[in-house]
């Protein structure tokens, strides 16, 4: 087995792995809690506003705000981890089908195995930190993916074409 | 080292090929079994958005409107009824996609541990253990999930978690342990000194349909990823902003006592909804469809159809994928007419998908079987 094929397949193995772990540590103990949170704010943000508390109905909505913002990105991580790890293990079986030499076909593997890692690491961390990093990890990922992605269709639609 | 200990160690190592594809081989059951969970899940998928889905969302509108309007009366504890029947029909909604979308993607996970078995170095007898173990908790994370709404806390031993969502919980870890167990048949493969040669015929399947599936896949799998980018890069953190901004609204217009304008925050709500449901929509289903597609190009040579046959299910199969999220991205142009499209799209995917898995439960055995007498011939 090549080595861009050994990296598709564990590395897409590993992350279903860690996607899954994460979504069963999500599911247990965070998923639950985090759903009461969010609602129990925009509760509490409307019937501050029956009560005509202004100042407790505007900071019970930026709880709000906050808790839907780790929600999504919390499903999110776990939907695009085990969604990625689909595809590397997927384009690991297809590997031999793309008429690219070994060492293009080894760079795009790695690059797709980081950016599959990568991304929606980046997505998890907005959720501790709200800055530009975490962002730019999140949009550095997902370039890879795309590039890498591109790069394997490219190679296989050539090997489409040729036979 | 005695014959005995040989034998052993020899079937230890022995590459998937050894049973290839007979009926209760791991293979045949991950195969089998995949596509079923798919085929389910997309069958209470189509129920969902035609029987649920919007019947669920304009529930879930009238209770937000109701708030509102209760907090305009100063009625404090309406608001807190109003916003839990909310939860209730958010509950709902969120175990069924659950349901779909777990059952979908362990389907996916069973197609590709199929396809991976020649690089497991289990036992014949382990894998197919491990692959029971799997498919019985990849069936009972989803029905677990699905019956989270309807059992709720009764008889729970815990405060915050019923037993639909332990059962789920269970049925999750069954298939940690599972994929585990793979994971390990892998690396142990990898760790031989010796390797076999693998001779295996769904991955060296050039056939036509094969090829129709893999390149349409992999297009529709970019298509899907161009989309959620430039949706990400162009609408994410507007939508996340206009969510906390129209809520806002709404919020002063109660204090106020402006049911016009909480009236106009809830319309507006309702469109970001929209908006944002057929995004993430038509995302997903591209791309979880061009896997599927993919995925299936490996196993045509055991889906036992003649090949003009594998070629138009091959085709219905592509045109459903592409037609279901191009008719939901255009269902708020559109209306219920792209809803129908994408209705129809869906119902091509599963009549294509029915129509491979009989075909994999006709095959008999004839491709291991020349396969084997190659190998007698050679031996």
């Amino acid at each position: 087995m090549s080595a861009a094929r050994r990296l598709l397949i564990l590395g897409g193995m590993g992350l279903a792995l860690v996607g899954m772990i994460y979504g069963g540590w999500y599911a247990v103990y965070a998923e639950h809690q985090e759903l009461d949170g969010v609602a129990s704010a925009l509760t509490a943000s409307f019937m501050a506003a029956a009560e005509r508390d202004a100042a407790v109905a505007e900071s019970a909505l930026e709880l709000y705000r906050e808790r839907k913002y780790d929600y999504d990105r919390h499903v999110d991580v776990h939907g695009h981890w085990i969604g990625l790890a689909m595809l590397l293990m997927v384009l690991g079986m297809g590997l031999d089908r793309m008429s690219f030499s070994e060492q293009v076909k080894t760079l795009l593997a790695v690059a797709l195995v980081l950016g599959s890692f990568l991304f929606p690491l980046g997505v998890l961390l907005e959720t501790l930190n709200h800055g530009a990093v975490p962002r730019a990890l999140a949009v550095a990922g997902s370039a890879l993916v795309i590039a890498s992605l591109a790069g394997m269709t490219l190679g296989f639609a050539r090997t489409q074409a040729s036979k | 080292m005695n014959s005995s200990q040989n034998s052993t160690a020899t079937e230890a190592v022995a590459p998937a090929h050894v049973e290839a594809f007979a009926p209760f081989s791991a293979r045949r059951l991950l195969a089998l079994g995949g596509i079923g969970l798919i085929l389910v899940g997309m069958l209470v998928g189509d129920i969902f958005a035609v029987f649920v889905l919007h019947q669920n969302a304009s529930k879930v509108s009238e209770g937000l409107s109701a708030a509102g309007h209760a907090a305009i009366a100063g009625d404090a504890n309406a608001v807190a009824l109003s916003f839990q029947s909310v939860g209730n029909f958010l509950e709902n909604r969120g175990t069924k996609v659950d349901t779909h979308v777990h059952m979908i993607a362990f389907g996916y996970l069973a197609l590709m541990l199929g396809i991976l078995q020649p690089w497991v170095a289990l036992r014949n007898s382990t894998r197919k253990k491990v692959a029971w173990l799997f498919l019985f908790g990849a069936w009972l994370l989803p029905v677990g999930v699905f019956l989270i709404h309807y059992v709720g806390l009764t008889y729970s031993p815990l405060e915050a978690i019923g037993w639909a969502s332990i059962f789920a919980d269970f049925g999750g870890v069954l298939v940690i342990v599972a994929t585990a167990a793979w994971l390990f048949g892998i690396a142990r493969h990898f760790r031989q000194a010796v390797h076999t040669p693998l001779e295996d015929v769904l991955l060296k399947d050039r056939s036509r349909p094969g090829r129709i599936l893999l390149a349409g896949g992999l297009a529709l799998v970019l298509l899907g990823f161009l989309h959620g980018a430039y949706y990400a890069a162009f609408d994410l953190y507007s939508h996340e902003a206009l969510d906390y901004s129209l809520l806002s609204e709404l919020n002063t217009a109660a204090r106020a006592q402006n049911a016009t304008a909480v009236d106009t925050a809830l319309g507006g709500y309702g469109q970001l909804a929209g908006e944002k449901a057929v995004n993430i929509a038509a995302h997903a289903h591209a791309i979880d469809f061009g896997l599927l597609a993919m995925l299936l190009a490996f196993f045509q040579p055991y889906v036992r159809l003649g090949d003009s046959s594998r070629r138009k299910w091959a085709w219905v199969l592509l045109c459903g994928s592409l037609a279901l999220p191009v008719s939901v991205l255009l269902e708020l142009k559109l209306g219920l007419f792209a809803g129908g499209i994408a209705d129809v799209g869906g119902l091509l995917v599963i009549l294509a998908l029915l129509a491979m898995w009989m075909g994999i439960v006709r095959y008999t055995g004839e491709i291991d079987a020349a396969r084997r007498f190659t190998e007698g011939r050679r031996g």
